[in-house]
């Protein structure tokens, strides 16, 4: 209270921040109040539709568009793609049809005469012998669709193998997955003379107007990009996309504002997904369990760039003394990849935690023991050690464990165990701010940023509140646009710290220049001047209210901006670790596994929104049950084609599919007084892994390939004898 | 084979008597309830075929009647959305899945991606938005936000009206209820521990 | 979607009548198969004949020999009739739609008339998915298709989930038009065909007709049940299923009907199954014994060989539950 630092409280002593608090947006989400780009219909808006290529690899040699522009209510078209043109994956855009009404604007994209010559494909992201035998041609040269992606070597792998007590050798893998944002991805342009104003469905609010100035011409200045709520990015919504482009040159050809989002199965083929791999692994241990190995040779795709799981995590979070690694891309048909919630991590933590859980059992060691024995291996071991306590008795693991397959579980139905951990990043973005703090005592901040569903309004609100011990309606948060300061886009975990950080110090400097005025004004100590609960106090005694207190900054408002946060002021800080539990029941008749419960303990610094923190993790969680238990693109060789890009045959857990979850956070005072680390990615990394050690415990046979479906389940059963 | 008639069991098995012996039309039997009786005279005396162009209709929408004209193919989400500007209802999933389109039609919650405007109109349809004003907040919205059964919020409004319409249905349901009734709806953020608490508490509290 | 005609009878006869008068017409029932097929442009009517409107296929009915069900008749108002409750395997099955929209929206006809979810059909190559000549499933993504009855050029499985109970049940269906005052009762199980050209549907249904009612005989002294394999507690689709009526006396099964559906392109009637447990006591070995024999003929396809197991595993659940809902 006496020295003017900028920092956060000492652990306990929050009065807001910590807390459950209920998003300040709730009930405008809830009621279908916020609008989102999907949403805008200002009068006079036109909807556009895309054609796009229903072939995965295609050469297009003639386009015919007239008929289109004749059909009623069709007032623009605009060309994507050029006769000519070489389409390398099914959903490339050909051609936008801008119309008075969506039913017009799909009898448009009906009329159009597109038409293409079919090229050999290649689509199978598992398999490599394929891709390296394929004959494919690209820009009519035969292609070569492998690539190396490196290969290195730390210490003797080979005398270590020969002198480990286990070697175990194991194939793992996970598919690909799309974001799936249920917001697709689009936007809705207008034009106000040189002025371009969009509300474009966006993770990065404040850098995208530059990405129109080079397609469109336009002044970066006279773009205004808005975004007040946003229905999903997990990293697939940082750019401007070039069918945000077209929606813009149909406005500026109609002259009308228009809107242009992709139908749900163009929103699978082309706007991101998570890259596959595949990996055959050795890893090793000593007869006290120690890992001393690790050889992995991975592979898989991101699509056209033929790219997959980056090499540096391999093998994940764990680093034996030996090690060689290697990876392969394949170049494939399929969508690019983009950004997807903790890149690398999950799957490399699923062929790492799953091999690691493999050599266990091949020791005779309790998984637990195994990983606990090796986390000196890791980045974190002081981290990752209590969590595994705290994770282990809320999952009261010492009871539930048995050896593989040997559980006591009645018919078919068998019950298991598993484990994995994981690491992020989760450091601050850059993000500036600008804090009024108004004559009549309310506060407004102004951040170009955005709410991804993490909660950013709140959060920020939440700070300012407790800093200057005013209730959150006294607060006013403007984000969504980029005539705000700006502010770092949401990934990376990034958001939380990035934006509370500049929030709390900016904010506390405003109140020490209130607290100036107070002491002159009531003749008091400066020193001993305190914001709590409405109030401005001098130790315990009442000064004066806060709306006093805040009248004093003039008939203007005391305004002030501030920058990003620096390492330096500890208001933020990065790198955090989380411990997984997994319980699943799997009918071993049907091979249907169910979830029973999931534990997370997580470490993340300070929390800002207990509230809200859990349901990140909740969240995470959930996906991660998704992409272990059910959800895949399922790639028809045949076809070429995305052939399950719809809600039907894409499958996502529903509310009885989750079981029951168990967040803890790990905030012992050394951890919380690092400060705000961003908390969305990490839970999603370790459920792969952690789930399919509980299937293996369960059945007493490694599933190798997520996700864990009952095909895949059986025929891992089928074949173990 | 296993189609053979001859070696048929069950309790169907005398139908084909009756049927060898008729072999041709059978009367309808057609008793109409109170019921379906008071539908059809609340339902628009429009004539019985309608052409393809855009028609005059009126949907009732939050107890307000509104004025539109569509053609017959147009969707009551579509209508709602792109007519109405009644956003709550999102258009998701093109495949009668996902539930972000839920409203309530007659006080049940319907996909209203599976109506026609045309079909509907007449009937009392309720969206998300009549949840909330400056007055009075609905008991699902309420809970939705205090066990946080939200993270990006797209799929929400939709989730607020099956719960809505699921609460109505099922008062005092229990969770184990609530789980094997709400399966029509995706959230993608992974909200539905919030939702399934938000659920079980609105139904708690019903009368 | 592209623009149609919309026809809204108030009878069946307005019904025949308004399906008769244009070349290509589709049936509106509840809506949750044919919106998602008219947007994918899948079907394209010159007119959509909306049934909801016509008082009598919303109608339950006891009739002499049974009960009467309207083909408009929802899922939740199937398993809230107490003319219904014998019928326990009617219930599974509504049990297993875990979705409040569906079940109160979807109905019984329009179940019946569901078109597969084959993904090469809803991706717009058709019932029988062929491309060139070849057939898409056969060398392609075949998953989720048949394993019983794939011989011929059909692969795709029988979408409906209340078929293999009905039919198990020995149900009819009543088929209005096209003339106008056609009417004729028919088993359910010959309702569907396999269709072996591209110009053939997957039931007898011609044009101008439609399914105005499913009669049931009397449930008395019968146990039924279904199991359906779901991979997911939500709105999903079965991976198999089966169901079974049967009739118990003094522990000894004295008629048997097993019918199995999501694995052919037809429900797929278990005949010798079925015959093998006269005579028997049904218990877990008989159970499983019968479950062999429903899968013996199983010609799986080069991905879905795990089909035969979970089909396997749906005749005996479904065997049991019965068991368990049998009266003595």
């Amino acid at each position: 209270m006496a020295e003017r630092k900028v920092g956060w409280e000492p652990q306990g002593q929050h009065t807001i921040i910590g807390k459950e608090v209920q998003r300040t947006d709730g009930k405008q989400k809830a009621s279908g109040q916020a609008k989102y780009s999907n949403d805008a219909n200002p009068p006079g808006t036109l909807f556009a539709k895309l054609l796009t290529c229903p072939h995965a690899h295609a050469k297009l040699v003639s386009l015919d568009v007239e008929k289109a522009k004749a059909v009623k209510g069709v007032k623009a078209v605009q060309i994507m793609a050029e006769p000519g043109q070489e389409i390398r994956h099914e959903g490339w855009p050909i051609v936008a049809v801008a119309a008075e009404r969506r039913e017009y604007a799909e009898d448009g994209v009906r009329a159009i005469v597109a038409k293409f010559e079919v090229l050999p494909h290649f689509v199978d992201e598992a398999d490599l012998k394929g891709a390296e035998a394929a004959e494919i041609t690209d820009g009519g040269m035969p292609a070569k669709l492998t690539k190396s992606l490196g290969t290195n070597k730390k210490g003797d792998v080979e005398a270590a193998l020969k002198d480990a007590k286990h070697v175990h050798k194991g194939y793992y893998g996970v598919h690909t997955i799309t974001h799936m944002c249920l917001e697709p991805h689009g936007s809705h342009a207008a034009w106000d003379g040189d002025k371009l104003n969009v509300e474009l469905s966006t993770q990065n609010v404040s850098g995208t107007a530059g990405q129109y100035v080079k397609p469109l011409g336009v002044d970066a200045a006279n773009v205004s990009i808005h975004c007040d709520f946003i229905g999903g990015g997990f990293g697939s919504k940082f750019a401007v996309d070039e069918w945000d482009v077209a929606c813009a040159k149909l406005a500026k050809t109609t002259g009308r504002p228009v809107r242009l989002m992709l139908d749900r199965a163009t929103e699978m083929q082309i706007a991101g997904n998570r890259p596959s791999a595949f990996a055959e692994v050795t890893v090793a241990c000593d007869a006290n369990g120690k890992v001393t190995a690790w050889d992995s040779h991975h592979w898989g795709t991101n699509g056209p760039k033929g790219s997959t799981v980056a090499l540096a995590v391999t093998p994940y979070v764990f680093d034996p003394p030996n090690r060689n690694r290697t990876a392969t891309g394949i170049i494939t048909h399929c969508g690019p990849d983009r950004a997807w919630r903790a890149p690398n991590h999950p799957q490399a933590c699923a062929y790492t935690d799953t091999a690691l859980d493999d050599l266990a059992a091949k020791a005779g060691i309790d998984s637990l023991t195994f990983f606990q024995k090796n986390l000196d291996l890791t980045n974190l071991p002081h981290i990752y050690a209590p969590e595994l306590e705290i994770a282990a008795k809320l999952m009261d693991w010492k009871t539930k464990w048995h050896p593989r397959g040997q559980g006591a579980g009645q018919g078919p139905i068998k019950r298991g165990i598993g484990l994995a951990l994981h690491t992020w990043g989760g450091g601050p973005h850059q993000s500036n701010v600008q804090l009024k703090v108004h004559p009549d005592g309310t506060i407004e901040i102004s951040m170009g940023s955005q709410d991804i569903g993490t909660g950013t309004r709140t959060c920020i609100a939440m700070v300012a509140a407790e800093t200057f011990g005013v209730p959150l309606t006294s607060v006013k948060v403007n984000i969504g646009s980029n005539k705000y300061p700006q502010a770092g886009p949401s990934g990376g975990s990034t958001t939380i710290g990035g934006v509370t950080g500049p929030t709390r110090r900016t904010s506390q400097q405003a109140l020490w220049k209130i607290f100036d005025l107070v002491a002159v004004k009531y003749n008091v100590d400066l020193t001993t001047l305190s914001a709590k609960a409405g109030k401005i106090w001098s130790g315990d005694k009442e000064v004066c209210s806060w709306k006093q207190a805040a009248s004093l900054v003039g008939p203007m408002a005391l305004e002030l901006t501030g920058g990003p946060v620096t390492e330096e002021e500890g208001l933020t800080s990065k790198q955090v670790g989380g411990v997984q539990m997994a319980e699943v029941a799997v009918d071993t008749e049907t091979g249907i596994v169910k979830m029973v419960k999931m534990v997370a303990v997580q470490d993340i610094g300070l929390v800002v929104n207990r509230l809200l923190a859990r349901s990140q993790v909740y969240g995470a969680l959930i996906m991660g049950i998704a992409y272990s238990l059910s959800e895949e693109r399922i790639m028809d060789n045949k076809t070429g084609r995305f052939i399950n890009a719809n809600l039907t045959d894409y499958k996502l857990p529903r509310i009885g599919d989750i079981g029951d979850l168990v967040v803890e956070f790990y905030e012992p005072e050394s951890e919380y007084k690092r400060g705000v680390i961003g908390l969305g990615e990490p839970p999603v990394i370790a459920p792969g892994a952690a789930i399919s050690n509980a299937v293996a415990n369960a059945i007493g046979v490694r599933v190798p390939v997520l996700p864990l479906t009952p095909k895949r389940v059986l025929e891992s059963l089928k074949n173990k004898g | 084979m296993d189609r053979d008639q001859a070696t048929r069991q069950g309790p169907g098995f005398n139908r084909r008597d009756f049927l060898k012996g008729s072999g041709a039309a059978v009367a309808a039997t057609a008793v109409t309830t109170a019921v379906v009786e008071q539908q059809a005279a609340a339902q628009q005396q429009a004539a019985k075929v309608v052409s393809a162009a855009p028609q005059a209709i009126t949907l009732n929408v939050n107890g307000q009647d509104h004025k539109l004209t569509v053609e017959p193919r147009v969707t009551l989400m579509d209508a709602l959305r792109d007519d109405l500007n009644l956003t709550g209802c999102k258009d998701v999933c093109d495949r009668a899945n996902c539930g972000a389109c839920t409203v309530l039609i007659d006080g049940k919650p319907v996909y209203s991606c599976t109506r026609f405007a045309i079909e509907v109109a007449g009937q009392k349809i309720v969206t998300a938005e009549s949840l909330h004003s400056a007055e009075k907040t609905d008991l699902v919205v309420e809970k939705f936000c205090e066990h946080d059964g939200m993270q990006c919020g797209f799929c929400t409004p939709g989730f607020v009206m099956a719960v809505r319409g699921f609460c109505n249905e099922h008062p005092k349901a229990t969770l184990e209820d609530c789980r094997k009734g709400l399966g029509g709806n995706i959230c993608r953020c992974g909200t539905y521990a919030g939702v399934l608490q938000a659920a079980f508490d609105t139904a708690q509290a019903a009368k | 979607m592209k623009s149609f005609e919309y026809a809204r009878p108030e009878t069946e006869a307005e019904a025949v009548s308004f399906l008769g008068e244009v070349e290509s017409t589709a049936i509106l029932a509840g809506g949750t198969d044919l919106t998602s097929l008219l947007r994918a442009e899948l079907v394209t009517p010159a007119r959509v004949v909306d049934l909801k409107r016509i008082p009598s296929l919303h109608e339950v009915t006891k009739v002499d020999d049974g009960i009467q069900v309207g083909a408009l008749v929802t899922l939740e108002d199937l398993a809230r009739n107490p003319l219904l409750g014998d019928y326990r395997s009617l219930f599974d099955v509504v049990d297993g739609v875990r979705a409040i929209q569906v079940q109160g929206s979807g109905t019984i006809g329009g179940d019946l008339c569901h078109l597969p979810n084959c993904w090469y059909f809803r991706s717009g190559y058709g019932l029988l998915a062929m491309e060139n000549g070849e057939s898409l499933p056969d060398a392609g993504d075949n998953r989720y298709h048949a394993i019983l009855g794939n011989s011929g050029p059909a692969k795709f499985v029988n979408a409906s989930r209340f078929a293999p109970a009905l039919i198990a049940w020995g149900a009819h269906v009543r088929v209005i038009g096209p003339g106008p005052q056609q009417a004729e009762w028919l088993p359910l199980e010959y309702f569907y065909v396999t269709p072996r050209t591209s110009e053939q549907g997957n039931t007898v249904l011609k044009p101008g007709q439609l399914i105005s009612h499913v009669w049931l005989p009397t449930a008395a002294r019968f146990a039924s049940a279904t199991y359906e394999v779901m991979q997911m507690e939500g709105l999903d689709w079965p991976l198999a299923s089966a169901a079974t009526t049967l009739k118990i006396e003094s522990g000894i099964v004295r008629q048997a009907s097993i019918v199995m559906g999501h694995v052919a392109p037809v429900p797929w009637v278990a005949q010798e199954a079925s015959r093998n447990l006269l005579g028997q006591r049904l218990n877990e070995e008989t159970a499983s014994l019968a479950a062999d024999i429903a899968v013996a003929r199983a010609t799986p396809m080069s991905m879905n060989e795990y089909k035969v197991q979970l089909a396997r595993t749906a005749v005996k659940r479904a065997l049991l539950k019965a068991l368990d809902q049998s009266p003595v």
